[in-house]
């Protein structure tokens, strides 16, 4: 063990006045998936382990609870105008950056014009169009100061203008997107704030040392408004690319946690470390893309569906992936908030679904005579291998011939993109938890329709879901949009994706949920 | 000596300028660029990326850019791990690579050679079979299966050692992965030895030595063992460059920060200024290795001179 954890008695009880106490150094040794970016948001590239670094070191206007739910953060309260475009934020007033200086207004301004600042060319800036003329910025075509955000009240008061009513607004600030930045070191230090030797921030947690590709280490912030009540005083960010390791590291006590354990190892956790091993529904859906670009076979409808038929979610699920996805009818995930998922009705007679297949596949003027062959793209990773050879295999009594293609992820998407294939592997895990960030995927147009399904009533569906306030009739139409894909075949919904953790059973503070978000701000040792 | 020190120097200024031109056409020929991924960019950020890193200038501009900043020793900003450059990236890592190789590389000569000179004397022995049934045993099953046994068998079950992780370069945390570097090395040099002291051993010199009436340790270590260096140090002069610019398999199971991860990843990221990195990088310390074994060579065999 490299460091010393023993916990503290009655944390919960006595922690302000125990935890400044020497020699009772709690350390969380954490092995995530990948290595950070950047420690400035708008650089960040997208992995689910920079979010979990950047969530303890950062905090938006709201923060998440160890369930997941929301949480007054940066701001203490906030008010929506009548129409729904406006949300004004009351700031908190012992806010403060990890150097001292106070939150204000400011920084969120300012870390949200550095997430749309073109220059900057951030990935996900996207996620903040919500905002009245930031992709106009983004794109620049307007400069900066026309973004809809507004610091009031010298700094006290955060006012944002959106387009148009979003119902998901709330979920968003969630997202590392819609973090704050330190304005006063930005202006001091310039480009280089987001070096260790400048680095403030805002979250429990304030970054000390960053071995490249070993390991980040983050200490308690004592600036922090709740800092009297985190448990630990230091979390190592392990940065674990190979996960079969990280299991000897975990069982060799080196890691307190392990993030995404692979899913080949389930059974055998289970079995031999039940305590540790935790496995939960995620906001993940695992499909297969299908083209629907004219000439390709899978543009027509009863192919899609034979398809659709033919495949044992079951199967895959249990047999295939030993209980590490569960098996999905549906495109969005179950367990997304406020919205009940629809599904394709397939029936539970595998016979009599694989005659209606080969009725369907016939109907379309396919037979012996004139086989369906079909190309099925993946990208590289023995998990996807499997499932793709066990869907040609469900597949073949129907007389398709699955030509199956693996490449390199970055291949693989830049070419189902360009639409060459007929079946494609995809996964999408959620950005925030409302079922719109899934359905957005099908629309006419959008970059990640990779198959271009493409319905006029679809797209009007959503379009009408996004303008409208009342929540039960955005989720009904939501809700109507899903079934009308479903009723489309417009993929193939497989799986969806659980989460996999290792969790050192002394931790406390660590409960499983849909977005798989641990903020180590809740978690401590008991003992 | 020295001109001709001087001189390949010189010549290797040509042969990397080859090397990196190769290496950055094939890089931009390869499918997928380094912003390509799970998620397709909506285009207008895409737009913004492609700007912020010139890659929306022609190639032929791309490439001179990149070359007059090479000039001036700039290897440019990572395209992935935004808060370090490229040069940061290499300075940081290839210290842990270089300390992990030495070692290795050390084990290796010191437990290799000596193997092989035995196997060689001892030849057709049940010595000579145990030695070499063991290294082909080395060559051939994989480091990406001998150092997760090694992380198993120390880390979890004995729990003598760290199973992994750095821990700024802790000797506990050094043992595993410069065993798990070196078995390979050891088997080849084992092997390689041996084939070299049995051809040097038949040769007539060696028959003269014996027939002088000298003690056969006289023998081999006086005459024999220098010659029969000569074909194993060229093997070691590519073979150090490898193994001093880290493995991935290795840094990947154990956790070490050192630069080989980024001969793979960088390819896999489409990271185009680290894969130019660690092309420059690696081709330089080939070519000066390479140099260095010939040097040596002219030490161990008086026979090669380069004086002109």
């Amino acid at each position: 063990m490299l460091l010393t954890r023993r916990a503290l008695l009655g944390v919960l009880t006595l922690s302000s006045s125990l935890v400044a106490l020497p020699g009772y150094a709690q350390t969380l040794d954490l092995g995530v998936m990948g290595e950070l970016a950047s420690f400035d948001a708008s650089q960040v590239s997208g992995g689910v382990w920079e979010s979990q670094i950047l969530m303890d070191v950062y905090e938006g206007l709201v923060k998440k609870a160890p369930d997941g739910e929301l949480l007054p953060g940066m701001a203490t309260d906030w008010e929506v105008s009548e129409d729904g475009k406006t949300y004004t934020f009351t700031m908190r007033e012992d806010a403060r950056w990890s150097d001292g200086e106070p939150v204000t207004a400011e920084d969120f301004v300012f870390g949200w014009k550095n997430m749309l600042d073109p220059a900057n060319a951030s990935k996900y800036a996207y996620m903040l169009y919500p905002v009245v003329n930031a992709e106009a910025v983004n794109t620049g075509d307007k400069p900066l100061e026309a973004l809809g955000v507004k610091s009031l009240d010298d700094g006290r008061t955060f006012e944002v203008t959106l387009n148009s009513p979003t119902p998901y607004f709330m979920q968003l600030l969630t997202h590392y997107t819609a973090y704050p930045a330190p304005r006063h070191t930005a202006e001091e230090y310039g480009d280089s704030w987001v070096k260790l030797d400048h680095i403030a921030t805002n979250g429990a947690f304030t970054p000390t040392e960053w071995v490249s590709q070993s390991r980040i280490t983050a200490v308690r912030n004592p600036e922090y408004y709740e800092a009297d009540q985190v448990t630990l005083d230091r979390v190592n960010y392990h940065t674990t690319e190979d996960r079969n390791a990280g299991i000897s590291r975990f069982r060799a006590g080196e890691l307190d946690i392990l993030r995404d354990y692979p899913s080949s190892r389930y059974q055998w956790l289970k079995e031999n470390l039940p305590e540790a091993t935790h496995m939960a529904p995620y906001l993940g859906s695992y499909y297969y893309v299908l083209n629907h670009r004219e000439g390709r076979p899978t543009a027509d409808k009863r192919v899609r569906e034979a398809l659709n038929l033919a495949a044992r979610r079951d199967v895959i699920s249990k047999q295939i992936m030993a209980g590490t996805f569960l098996p999905s009818q549906s495109f969005v995930p179950k367990g997304t908030d406020n919205y009940d998922v629809q599904t394709m009705e397939l029936g539970d007679d595998m016979d009599a679904r694989m005659a209606k297949a080969r009725k369907l596949l016939e109907d379309a003027g396919y037979g012996p005579d004139n086989p369906l062959t079909l190309q099925l793209r993946y990208n590289t990773s023995d998990e996807h291998k499997k499932i793709a050879v066990a869907m040609a295999a469900m597949w073949r009594p129907l007389g398709v011939n699955v030509e199956m293609v693996n490449s390199e992820a970055t291949v693989h998407y830049q070419t189902i993109a360009e639409g060459d294939f007929d079946v494609a592997r995809a996964g999408w895990i959620a950005d925030y938890n409302d079922a719109e960030n899934f359905l957005t995927l099908l629309k006419s147009g959008v970059g990640n329709n990779y198959g271009a399904y493409s319905n006029p009533e679809y797209d009007q569906l959503l379009d009408e879901a996004a303008t409208t306030q009342d929540a039960e009739e955005r989720e009904k139409l939501l809700e109507q949009a899903e079934q009308l894909a479903m009723d489309d075949y417009a993929l193939v919904p497989l799986l969806y994706y659980v989460s996999r953790n290792l969790v050192n059973p002394e931790l406390t503070g660590w409960q499983d949920n849909v977005s798989d978000d641990h903020p180590s701000r809740w978690i401590g040792f008991e003992e | 000596m020295l001109t001709y020190t001087l001189k390949r120097l010189l010549m290797a200024i040509p042969t990397l300028w080859i090397v990196i031109t190769l290496s950055f056409f094939l890089m931009r020929i390869a499918p997928g660029g380094p912003f390509d991924g799970e998620r397709k960019l909506p285009p207008e950020i895409e737009a913004n990326l492609m700007a912020a890193y010139h890659l929306d200038e022609s190639l032929p501009m791309q490439y001179l850019r990149y070359m007059g900043n090479l000039l001036q020793g700039d290897f440019g900003p990572s395209f992935k791990y935004k808060d370090f450059s490229v040069t940061e990236l290499i300075a940081q890592g290839f210290p842990v690579s270089l300390e992990l190789g030495f070692w290795a590389i050390l084990l290796a000569l010191l437990i290799g050679l000596p193997l092989g000179v035995i196997a060689a004397i001892r030849r057709n022995s049940a010595v000579d079979y145990a030695v070499m049934g063991t290294a082909l045993a080395g060559i051939a099953v994989p480091n990406f299966v001998i150092a997760p046994i090694l992380a198993l068998v120390f880390g979890v079950l004995l729990a003598w050692l760290p199973a992994g992780g750095w821990n700024g370069g802790a000797w506990q945390n050094m043992v595993l992965p410069v065993i798990a570097l070196a078995i390979q090395q050891i088997a080849y040099l084992a092997r390689m030895m041996r084939a070299s002291m049995i051809e040097v051993l038949g040769s007539h010199f060696i028959r003269t030595a014996r027939a002088k009436g000298l003690s056969e340790t006289k023998v081999i270590l006086h005459h024999a063992l220098r010659p029969a260096l000569l074909p194993v140090l060229s093997y070691l002069g590519p073979a150090i460059a490898g193994i001093i610019t880290g493995s991935v398999v290795i840094e990947q199971i154990f956790g070490i920060p050192g630069i080989g991860r980024y001969f793979v990843q960088a390819a896999l990221n489409r990271d185009y200024t680290l894969v130019m990195g660690t092309v420059v990088f690696y081709g330089a310390l080939i070519v000066l290795l390479n140099l260095v074994v010939d040097l040596l060579y002219s030490a161990l065999d008086p026979q090669i001179r380069y004086d002109d």
